[in-house]
């Protein structure tokens, strides 16, 4: 803030306290005149006005008010660039009760980072403080019950994009993942029929069943051969690739939908996936402990 | 009557017309405001269609009874006011027509473009930009009609209701204007002229003074004249009225940024506002004492009279939310109400107990003496609508306070690993006993206005009554 504002600020703020004080001061008492009659003479519409003075309780409350607008802009910032006595900033405020929260629960975390992921995972308070975290960070996108939605990874499957080992899930949620499936039309035929035509084939690799059908064997006929570009991320086999987050297209677990028109829209214009980074949003200690809660949720399926 | 001998024909017409449309639009408000308290509890009425749904219905909500209903009130009651009062009829009459066709159109215009979804996205200033303009030249008229009649009186002071309807008027053009100003792309979608903190600061210094101006200075105006008219005592105090009259324009022009505490707006700027809004507390307190004590003398009309009623429990109701105000401006308390129901109750307080009540009790003193009527047609039913509306707003301001408190203290609980207690959807789910609550005060409010349009209507209709008696005024004016 230039001089120029800063003075004008702390010019307009004391004005108006100033005028108030003054305004109070000029009417707080009846004029000897005003005093000897009730009315002030006006008359409108039949409507006359009183001469009475200003109640001094009111007068009181007035200038009790404005002692305090003093005092609190001594004491805190408002008068331009003077910060005030005290030094208080908001964001000190903010950085001292964030502080307070972290020195107190510190040594709880402490203790859990002492456990490996996997068998912090069996110990109930996982499920309540992971539980918490999980609900305060994760379930906007993944649901309050983790099985995820639309484009966001159910978490009680078992089924692992990018692994789900203890390290794996620590890195996802500390770094991030950005799975990106690149548009695929043009390099299997681009065409509406070769779009189909793969997005029938896929459909089978899960259901082996829908091959009984001729429309599906003939289609699958057609795309098995262009399936190659696939694979380059996919895996031949169709399994997927964890290093790269391939999702397994075999296993009937689909993230952004199972149907044929899902699917051709995916082919088609390839999808954006994006879990973003919680470094410098919660601790490694903190980090450690969801970790252990998302690997527990999937640990009650298989059980 | 007292009037006979009062000098020229006054225009009355457009008077008349501001009042017909002050009832039509509080219903219309109101029912929408019943309908999306309903949405709330029961979100499934939203019935996924897009101009059904809460996010447009709200606004739709806010203008029409802000500014439909008590803009018409306002307007209405301002052009009998300073006819009367300045003993002048209303100068260009032809302009003041235009007021009245031109407001109705905004109005319209209004409710057909926000369901649609037609939004700046500002709070109380959604409107787009051809509304907005059409809004301004309506506005720029009314000015010229009102303060072209004060020029043209023929008493020698201004009345005190007057410079409250000046300052409202004044003081609603320089905020329109300056919070509309935006940068169109098309004929339905514009940018606001700001960015960032400044936008926002700009909203809220609007935002907050629509409430200063619109629904206090204006409102107080029409206060210093019909509870004097009605009570038949004279204002109490004179030298009140100043002080409390500049102290008030020139404080609340402060008071925005306590919609922004512990936001990015600068901590100063915070500081500012609150400060400043705790000063507001005395004169708002003024206009409160100016009317509930013009009644001193004269207390037994409270027992008597259905109408006082209406005009002191409003400035009761209005002493209560000018407390209320500050208290919620101090940082500590605001970091517990901000963004919860509280904030709901409190605007509710102020706009169902104070704005709406004491528009019903103008209007119910105004409308005989508009259509040249004795009385109401009936003045049980005005007893009625009272305790309607009393029940109403007490059911709501009270639900949305232990909801808000309840709401607060639950965001801020906090575990001993410092992970929050309750998750949003834990809290929400909390909220719709007292969302139900809320809405049985609604529907008790809305049936209580329902009531007084009946009651406008056959006033109007001035047929006889059972009693054999004509309620048409022998005298007409």
């Amino acid at each position: 803030m230039s001089d120029f504002w800063s003075g004008y600020i702390i010019f307009i703020v004391v004005l108006n306290l100033v005028g108030c004080a003054v305004l109070l001061f000029a009417n707080s008492r009846l004029s000897a005149e005003e005093a000897r009659q009730d009315t002030t003479g006006h008359k409108f519409d039949g409507i006359e006005e009183r001469n009475q003075p200003l109640p001094r309780w009111w007068l009181f409350l007035f200038i009790g008010t404005l002692v305090f607008a003093v005092g609190y802009l001594v004491l805190y910032p408002g008068l331009g660039r003077f910060g005030g006595l005290l030094n208080w900033t908001s964001v000190t405020q903010w950085e001292q009760e964030v502080a307070l929260v972290e020195k107190s629960s510190e040594p709880l975390f402490q203790e859990f980072a002492k456990v490996p992921v996997d068998e912090l995972a069996h110990y109930p308070e996982t499920r309540d403080v992971g539980g918490r975290l999980f609900a305060q960070n994760c379930a906007i996108c993944h649901g309050s019950d983790a099985r995820g939605a639309r484009g966001y990874p159910n978490l009680t499957d078992g089924d692992w994009l990018y692994g789900g080992s203890p390290d794996a899930i620590v890195q996802t949620i500390t770094s991030g993942r950005r799975g990106t499936m690149t548009p695929m039309a043009a390099a299997i035929g681009n065409s509406d029929e070769a779009v189909r035509d793969m997005a029938m084939y896929v459909q089978t690799l899960s259901r082996p069943d829908l091959k009984d059908k001729p429309e599906y064997r003939d289609a699958a006929e057609r795309a098995e051969p262009r399936f190659q570009v696939c694979a380059a991320c996919h895996g031949a086999d169709a399994t997927g690739n964890q290093m790269i987050g391939a999702p397994n297209l075999t296993d009937g677990i689909w993230l952004y939908g199972a149907r044929l028109e899902d699917i051709e829209t995916t082919i088609r214009e390839g999808r954006q996936g994006h879990m973003p980074a919680h470094e410098g949003v919660l601790t490694p200690e903190r980090i450690h402990v969801l970790a252990a809660y998302v690997y527990s949720l999937s640990m009650e399926t298989e059980e | 009557m007292q009037d006979a001998a009062a000098p020229p024909a006054y225009h009355y017409r457009v008077v008349r017309q501001f009042t017909v449309m002050t009832v039509v639009w509080g219903v219309v408000g109101m029912f929408v405001g019943v309908w999306i308290a309903a949405q709330l509890a029961w979100p499934a009425l939203n019935f996924d269609l897009p101009w059904l749904s809460f996010g447009r219905l709200r606004p739709l909500h806010t203008n029409a009874v802000i500014f439909a209903f008590g803009g018409c009130a306002l307007i209405g009651t301002s052009l009998y006011v300073v006819q009367r009062t300045c003993q002048a009829p209303l100068v260009l009459p032809g302009l003041a027509a235009f007021v009245f066709w031109g407001y109705q159109a905004v109005i319209v215009l209004a409710a057909v473009s926000l369901p649609l979804g037609f939004t700046s996205a500002k709070e109380y200033a959604e409107l787009e930009w051809p509304i907005d303009i059409l809004l301004a030249l309506v506005w720029v008229a009314y000015a010229v009609v009102f303060f072209g009649t004060i020029a043209k009186r023929r008493t020698g002071h201004i009345y005190v209701a007057n410079w409250f309807y000046g300052g409202f008027i004044l003081a609603v053009a320089l905020l329109h204007i300056v919070n509309s100003a935006a940068i169109p792309i098309s004929l339905t979608k514009s940018y606001s002229a700001y960015a960032g903190a400044i936008d926002a600061m700009v909203q809220w210094w609007y935002g907050h003074n629509a409430v200063g101006f619109f629904l206090t200075a204006g409102f107080l105006g029409m206060m210093y004249y019909y509870v004097p008219i009605q009570a038949e005592r004279p204002v109490y105090s004179y030298r009140l009225s100043i002080v409390h009259f500049w102290a008030l324009i020139a404080v609340y022009m402060w008071a925005g940024p306590h919609h922004l505490h512990y936001s990015s707006l600068p901590d100063w700027a915070q500081s500012v506002g609150m400060v400043f809004s705790i000063v507001l507390l005395a004169p708002s307190w003024g206009g409160m004492i100016n009317g509930v004590m013009t009644l001193s003398g004269a207390w037994h009309k409270l027992r008597d009279d259905p109408i006082i009623r209406f005009l002191i429990v409003a400035l009761s109701f209005y002493g209560m939310s000018t407390f209320e105000g500050p208290l919620m401006s101090i940082k500590t308390v605001n970091a517990l109400s901000h963004n919860t129901d509280w904030t709901i109750g409190h605007v509710h307080a102020g706009a169902l107990g104070w704005v709406a009540m004491i528009s019903i009790g103008a209007l119910y003193v105004m409308t005989p003496r508009l259509f040249g009527r004795q009385r109401m047609y009936s003045v049980g039913w005005i007893n009625v609508h009272f305790w309607l509306s009393t029940i109403g707003t007490v059911l709501y301001i009270a639900a949305m306070w232990v909801s808000g408190i309840m709401q607060g203290l639950m965001w801020r609980a906090v575990n001993d690993d410092g992970t929050l207690t309750y998750n949003f959807v834990q809290e929400l789910v909390e909220r719709q006993p007292f969302y139900i609550v809320r809405l049985i005060g609604g529907v008790v409010f809305l049936v209580g206005m329902l009531l007084m349009a009946l009651n406008v209507y056959l006033t109007i209709r001035g047929t006889r009554d059972d009693a054999g008696e004509d309620n048409r005024l022998a005298l007409a004016y």
